[in-house]
């Protein structure tokens, strides 16, 4: 019989970025799109200012999110591991459909398994350092291009086209990122500790599982 | 308890935040309400001419009134004589052309086409006496008029076809009393009449403007700061400030609206930015031609059909002339949405004799593109029309249009292509194979002009949009909301649509399987 602990995994901090965060990327998602034609709601010119607002507003959450991963020793929950990783992939793939058990437990130690720990590594470190330049780069395009030769090199139409592809890349990761929130324990579970901050895990877990 | 506080505090903040960057009240704008101010204060004239000695006397000839401007004002007319007004050429560097003389004296237009043979008629826009051929004295001071210019009385006029003098009607006298400053008739008694009637050239430039509300032009309405040309068209030593390129061709001496307004007016950073690569009348003039219609085409081709041997015309609904023997025909058009085009402030012109190298002939080319740093986007009028050539030689042919009478190879007595272009050319000094054709010209007017009420500028979805909208012809730049990489675009949807795929797969697999486990009751 299996022993269930009550563990708290994600602190107030961590709550609050991730909601306002999730929250801002759809606005911008949803005001981006706009300005890049794709459909009509704002109308163009609120579009362009809410996206900026929004960005400026992810960028200094962003801010605090780096700070809060430095002075928590955070970041350690993003070093990336192979082990695992492959048992974890194939429980995605075939073992969930068997009825297996996860093969990662989370703990406070450790709150991501190894393919979260490579996607999310990968977000932070490629993806959205890629849309937040291009972004930049795109929102001060005439200052900067006049200033600096090696900006007003770069087409607009490139910077373009990188932050869009940043915007779509960002939009699949949404898609399956919401989409796995429903693998835990129970299709809810995930969304709960989000909120609440509070998971149940196996008791037995926290024995096996070592710390990083 | 605490915890309930504490969301309840940030969703506050959160929803202040999105109230705040939504709501965005105009702020005041002090530097254009000082700008109105300085422009409110008219100077005040520190002569009355009217009290002076020297013009209370009859005038028998025009050139006896500029001797008496001259007897007091005894160097301004070396000013004048300077001028482009004047000479009605200027000395400009033109790239790939090195110095010319470029002028009416020398470039065509696809309107009344040129000057040359024509002077009797066309002097009538020359700010002197007499210009009734190509032997005109340019150094005789006697025949600069100042009447034109700075007539204050609205009686002064010149009379039709005779070469730059005064109509019979004016009374010199009164005229030479009422002397003072430039006003919107005296400059629109030329700009806005040119090529041969109200708006027909320009289409931001005509009589509405003398009496008009702010819908039509913000600086020049009766019921707004009521400006007149000079407020901006300033002059120093009679040099006037603004290049206009169906003349001109080089990028010195121009008016600029941020010349007042500065080039961040805005109080919002963004449309600010605009100013970098967008001038002002881009946004600020949606319409040209708002009360009286402008020319958009003239087809010289058409001309010299006849009716029992006589010329006649027909006319429109609006009273505009739609078809002249003497001209060919003729569309008009009203509240025009301007074409744009990049330019530097450079130009070159089809100048007389040059060889046809492109079709529709460029009579005039603004130079600039995106790649071009000193670009902006600008509006222009462009007038499309056709007009005669030399089929053998490959230049636009000078014809003589104006003769008082028949017989004297003038086109609008004679209406016969081959001697109009036969004399026009003798006199302008290039042979003439005797083969004429007709060519298509195209000319462009940057339309400076008309400018609307802030409220009815251009908005940004007019250009930012995937349809039609007023920049589809500039294709030379990537525009945001209008252009995209397409490919590219497939591709990344592409990649969307499979991982919504891939976890609606995923998910209903994951349920189908579920099920089979509880229908055969094992645990999960």
């Amino acid at each position: 019989m299996k022993i269930m602990k009550r563990i708290y995994i994600y602190k107030r901090f961590e709550r609050f970025w991730h909601w306002s965060q999730a929250f801002l990327i759809i606005f911008l998602a949803v005001t981006g799109f706009e300005v890049h034609g794709s459909y009509e709601i704002f109308g163009f010119e609120k579009a362009v200012n809410f996206h900026r607002t929004a960005a400026y507003l992810l960028l200094g959450l962003t801010a605090f999110a780096i700070f809060w991963h430095f002075t928590t020793e955070g970041w350690r929950h993003y070093i990336p591991t192979t082990r695992k990783l492959t048992a974890q992939i194939r429980f995605y793939m075939s073992g969930m459909f068997k009825g297996e058990e996860h093969p990662f437990n989370r703990t406070e130690l450790s709150k991501l398994n190894p393919a979260q720990r490579l996607v999310y590594l990968g977000l932070k470190l490629i993806l959205i350092p890629m849309v937040v330049i291009s972004g930049l780069l795109y929102m001060f395009y005439g200052e900067l291009g006049a200033t600096f030769w090696i900006v007003g090199g770069i087409s607009l139409r490139s910077i373009a086209n990188w932050h869009t592809f940043g915007a779509y890349l960002m939009l699949s990761f949404l898609v399956v990122h919401v989409y796995m929130t429903t693998t835990g324990a129970t299709p809810s579970a995930n969304l709960r500790a989000m909120l609440t901050g509070y998971e149940e895990v196996e008791e037995h877990a926290t024995k096996e599982e070592s710390v990083i | 308890m605490g915890r309930h506080l504490i969301i309840a505090a940030v969703i506050t903040v959160i929803l202040l935040a999105v109230i705040v960057s939504l709501h965005q009240e105009e702020r005041y704008n002090l530097k254009l309400e000082e700008l109105k101010q300085q422009y409110a204060i008219r100077p005040m004239s520190s002569i009355d001419h009217s009290k002076l000695e020297a013009l209370k006397r009859d005038f028998e000839t025009p050139q006896e009134v500029t001797e008496a401007c001259n007897a007091c004002h005894t160097e301004r007319y070396k000013e004048i004589m300077g001028s482009s007004h004047w000479n009605w050429e200027r000395t400009a560097y033109i790239e790939g052309r090195g110095l010319a003389f470029v002028g009416k004296k020398n470039v065509i237009n696809n309107f009344c086409i040129g000057a040359g043979t024509n002077e009797q008629a066309c002097a009538m826009c020359h700010i002197g006496f007499g210009m009734s051929n190509d032997r005109f004295d340019f150094n005789n001071a006697s025949n600069v008029d100042c009447m034109v210019c700075h007539d204050n009385s609205e009686e002064y006029l010149k009379g039709s076809a005779m070469a730059g003098y005064p109509d019979r009607s004016v009374s010199l006298q009164n005229v030479a009393r009422s002397v003072g400053s430039p006003r919107k008739s005296n400059c629109g008694s030329c700009h806005f009449y040119s090529g041969g009637g109200n708006n027909v050239k320009h289409g931001d430039l005509e009589e509405s403007l003398l009496a008009c509300d702010k819908e039509v032009d913000v600086h020049m309405a009766a019921n707004g700061m009521d400006m007149s040309c000079v407020s901006c068209h300033t002059a120093e030593k009679h040099v006037m400030k603004g290049r206009l390129y169906s003349v001109s061709s080089d990028n010195i001496n121009r008016a600029y609206c941020e010349d007042c307004h500065t080039a961040r007016p805005h109080r919002d950073a963004r449309l600010d930015d605009h100013n970098r690569r967008v001038a002002c009348q881009t946004c600020h003039i949606p319409y040209y031609a708002k009360v009286n219609a402008t020319k958009m085409a003239w087809r010289w081709s058409e001309a010299g059909k006849l009716r029992e041997g006589e010329p006649y015309q027909e006319m429109n609904k609006e009273g505009e002339a739609t078809y002249l023997s003497t001209k060919g025909s003729f569309v008009w058009k009203k509240n025009v949405v301007p074409e744009y085009v990049w330019f530097n402030g450079t130009a070159d012109h089809y100048l007389m004799g040059d060889t046809i190298e492109i079709i529709p002939v460029p009579i005039n080319s603004l130079n600039g593109s995106y790649d071009d740093k000193q670009s902006k986007i600008i509006p222009v009028k462009i007038h499309r029309g056709d007009q005669i050539y030399d089929r053998q030689t490959k230049i636009l042919i000078q014809p003589k249009l104006f003769a008082f009478h028949k017989g004297d190879s003038a086109y609008w007595q004679d209406f016969d292509w081959n001697l109009a272009a036969m004399a026009g050319m003798q006199r302008v000094g290039l042979w003439y194979s005797g083969n004429y054709g007709f060519v298509e010209t195209e000319m462009s007017w940057p339309v400076n002009h008309m400018v609307s009420p802030k409220e009815q500028s251009v908005t940004c979805e007019e250009c930012h949009t995937r349809a039609e909208g007023r920049l589809a012809g500039l294709t030379d730049f990537y525009l945001p909301g209008r252009d995209r990489n397409e490919g590219l675009d497939l591709i990344e949807k592409i990649l969307l649509y499979l991982s919504i795929a891939g976890a609606m797969a995923h998910g209903v697999f994951r349920i189908a399987v579920s099920r089979r486990w509880r229908n055969s009751g094992r645990k999960h």
